[in-house]
């Protein structure tokens, strides 16, 4: 039984060091180190070492004693197998050497004796590399997506591992290709396009979606059950199918190469989840507040504006910002209806600058990187609205 | 008293529906019907335009003093396909003015030259003359004469409201060779998509659950790719994954884990030598699939996340009394609490990924096996141009969709409700 933990504690903390080492070094291969093995079994084997060193010396020890002299012990070691680097490496390697002892402080030879030990070894393992797993994978594409816009495509051609920034280079120079693309390729006009876009499609799904989830929510009417359970089902029948006869029509109307009709499919399109995610909100205020509001004299309409909205702002404020979101990333229909660049939302921008094979990639990322930092600020700042309109828009559905 | 109120009610419910109704209507519904509509007819992208009769006007002066002036009208239909007919053509010209030797076809009256073309057929072009010239010889002022545009209206039919219908479309969806390719591809990037979301998703979601230092910001950053827009996000990982100069295969072999750049969105099959079995993957696909589920296990994250925070913490107590270990724990706590949402998630997902169409294109625009039916929508619809073929291909997938939906809505529409 010991002897089992044993083995499951030092090949999981084996490779879990191991992966951060080798993190570590591909990250630095992207500065411009020049490393060319990750000595994957020398590496592994100094991790058994280590964490079998940790867990003999276990608590007797003082705990900062310890980590520091096996973290220094080890750096040491590291060098020695690998390849030379700048001193900031080895520094990073002690850092996370030194990340690493700490970690494993609670495990000594007396832990390993409890009850299913090796599931909870396995278990806490799994969790401290999948956090590193998760962040690395989501990160990784969004760091070269900024880091690119900063480069240049010969550079990036000659060595598509430099991607380390000068930063003492005039940060005009460094911010080369975001004032090119605002020059050259109008991105100053996307930007204008997509936000009147995405702005105006959220105030008129509010206008129409604030009464109709009021009618829904509070209101008896004939054909109510059947309205209220199609909202979703018309929710699931995807944009794809309504583009050729919305194309066909719009072509005829001349409504295609317009903003306008931009407008009104955005809008069509948002405001089932929009009257859906509403109503739920508005069947949780307590029905005395209108019959007061009733009492007092107020229309329908009056109730609405005057005890409603003000009631259900936090509601109001996700469904907003979740439908700005659907409109700013909408790409299909922009795609579709928009063939003139004078109406191009951000995202047909960008598109239409991978059209031309030559357009070097670092205006094409800089682009990318302006459509999607609104985004991103906008999400981790109402981080807390966006989520519940996520999960409420169809938790149920 | 109370009758009259419920039909207040009533009469303001329905005021207040209207204006969201009607707009759904018009651009999700009737488009569906739409669809039908135009599946059976043979109607082509260039078709779409209605034609009309169009002329531009040249203005020549004859004679020394221009009080005389050539006027030619270059007449064409802008259909290069049908025709016109009951074409009428008006002009106004300048007072004092009037034309000389005016086409039998035309008349001159208060100042308005006015003619009858009849029939136009396709590509119809003329070069249609009027001299005019000045009752007192005085000289016409030749920008009048220009800035002046004639009017044109004429008859012709809308393809689209025509009654001529067909089968085309359906026999070629059909029996096009590669159809059960097609619904197999879409099914395989469909199904392992939502699986490798939802599994992703609970992954992340059981990381998240435990304590850790920085939690609520590991919380946001595994969000990014859902809010991300999908165009950057593809466009960074074509860049990533570029052959020739891609971060991902510089790294690969720069490391020996590949003898040389593979081709991950450009390349259909790669054959695997696993255990002597000779495999064949199909690796634009997979990557594709690969991306699917980058961007999407977010949502499934989310959805289980909040379901296992709702889980009272007295369960796993207990379960520790009992002396359950971790992975006890798990299957037989955490698993029955999340298979509602996860049935849900799986149903919606499924859905989703069936009409996803963005990422696909943007990744490997449909090309090296990653062919699905919305893809093939775009590609029969604009660059085929091919609109009724297109709309027969969105049929198919709303026939599908409607089995999907009605499966569960069997299913589990009960359970979803309970939750």
């Amino acid at each position: 039984m010991k002897f089992k933990s044993l083995t499951v504690y030092l090949l999981a903390s084996s490779i879990f060091l191991l992966c951060l080492l080798s993190i570590l070094k591909i990250m630095s291969t992207l500065q411009g180190i020049d490393f060319t093995n990750l000595n994957i079994s020398q590496n592994f084997i100094l991790g058994i070492c280590l964490s079998l060193g940790l867990l003999v010396v276990g608590n007797k020890l003082n705990h900062f004693i310890k980590i520091f002299s096996f973290t220094s012990v080890f750096t040491i070691f590291y060098l020695y197998i690998n390849e030379s680097a700048p001193i900031w490496y080895y520094i990073s390697v002690f850092i996370v050497i030194l990340f690493f002892s700490h970690k494993v402080k609670n495990y000594n030879l007396n832990y390993l004796k409890e009850d299913f030990v090796s599931e909870k070894i396995i278990f806490d393992f799994i969790t401290l590399f999948g956090i590193i797993f998760f962040a690395f994978v989501i990160l990784f594409p969004f760091y070269i997506m900024l880091v690119t816009s900063f480069k240049t495509q010969i550079a990036l051609l000659v060595n598509p591992l430099d991607f380390s920034l000068d930063f003492k280079k005039d940060l005009s120079d460094l911010f080369k290709s975001y004032f090119v693309i605002f020059d050259t390729y109008n991105f100053g006009r996307y930007i204008l396009i997509s936000s009147f876009v995405s702005i105006g499609t959220v105030i008129i799904t509010l206008m129409f979606a604030i009464p109709a989830a009021y009618a829904v929510a509070r209101l008896n009417f004939f054909g109510k059950t059947f309205l209220s359970s199609s909202i979703l089902i018309i929710y699931m029948f995807p944009a794809i199918v309504l583009v050729i006869p919305l194309y066909t029509v719009f072509s005829q109307l001349g409504l295609r190469n317009s903003v306008v009709g931009l407008l009104i499919v955005y809008t069509a399109t948002t405001l089932p989840v929009a009257i859906y995610m509403l109503q739920g909100y508005f069947k949780s205020i307590p029905k005395e507040i209108e019959d007061a509001g009733i009492m007092d004299g107020h229309s329908w309409f009056g109730i609405i504006l005057k005890i409603i909205i003000p009631l259900s702002l936090p509601a109001i404020a996700s469904v907003a910002l979740y439908v700005f979101m659907i409109a700013w990333n909408e790409f299909l229909f922009s795609l579709m209806f928009l063939d003139n660049p004078k109406s191009f939302t951000l995202s047909r921008g960008i598109q239409y600058l991978t059209g031309d094979a030559e357009t070097p990639r670092q205006y094409l990322m800089a682009g990318s990187v302006i459509v999607t930092l609104p985004v991103l600020i906008i999400f981790i700042y109402f981080e807390k609205y966006l989520v519940s309109g996520l999960t409420a828009g169809s938790v149920k559905g | 008293m109370s009758d009259t109120l419920s039909k207040i009610e009533k009469r303001t419910a329905y005021t207040l529906l209207l204006p969201a109704v009607f707009l759904v209507f018009s651009i999700i519904l009737f488009p569906i019907f739409a669809n039908i509509w135009i599946s059976f007819k043979e109607v082509s992208l260039k078709d779409i335009r209605i034609p009309e009769p169009r002329a531009k006007k040249i203005v020549k002066s004859i004679s020394d003093n221009n009080s005389e002036l050539k006027i030619v009208y270059k007449l064409r239909n802008s259909s290069l396909i049908q025709k016109i007919s009951d074409v009428e053509f008006k002009d106004k010209l300048p007072s004092n003015v009037i034309p000389v030797d005016l086409d039998s076809r035309c008349e001159f009256k208060s100042k308005i030259i006015k003619c009858q073309f009849g029939e136009w057929e396709a590509k119809y072009r003329e070069n249609f003359e009027v001299i005019i010239k000045n009752e007192n010889n005085n000289e016409i002022d030749k920008k009048v004469i220009k800035s002046q545009k004639p009017s044109l209206s004429g008859k012709a039919d809308n393809i689209l409201l025509t009654t001529n219908f067909t089968l085309k479309n359906f026999k070629k969806v059909f029996y096009e060779d590669d159809f059960v390719d097609l619904l197999l591809t879409t099914f395989y990037f469909t199904f392992f998509g939502t699986i490798g979301a939802i599994f992703f998703g609970i992954l992340a979601a059981q990381l998240v659950n435990q304590n850790f230092y920085g939690r609520s910001f590991m919380r946001s950053i595994l969000l990014f790719p859902y809010v991300g827009p999908v165009v950057a996000l593809a466009y960074t990982w074509t860049l990533l994954l570029d052959p020739n100069s891609g971060t991902f295969n510089a790294l690969m072999v720069n490391f020996n884990i590949f003898d040389e750049p593979i081709n991950l969105l450009g390349q259909k099959y790669m054959v695997m030598n696993i255990f002597g079995f000779e495999l064949k993957l199909r690796l634009a696909l997979t990557t594709v699939i690969f991306f699917e589920i980058w961007r999407y296990f977010p949502l499934a994250f989310l959805f289980i996340l909040a379901r296992l925070q709702a889980v009272p913490k007295d369960l796993y107590e207990a379960a520790e009394v009992d002396g359950a270990g971790p992975l006890k724990k798990f299957v037989n706590i955490t698993l029955p609490q999340i298979t509602a949402i996860i049935s849900i998630l799986f149903m919606i997902r499924f859905i989703w990924n069936f009409n996803k169409f963005e990422d696909i294109f943007l990744l490997t625009g449909g090309a090296s096996g990653t062919r699905t039916l919305p893809i093939n929508v775009y590609q029969q619809g604009f660059a085929i141009s091919d609109i009724g073929m297109g709309s027969a291909v969105s049929i198919v997938i709303v026939l599908l969709l409607i089995i999907f939906m009605f499966i569960y809505f069997k299913l589990i529409g009960r359970k979803a409700n309970e939750i």
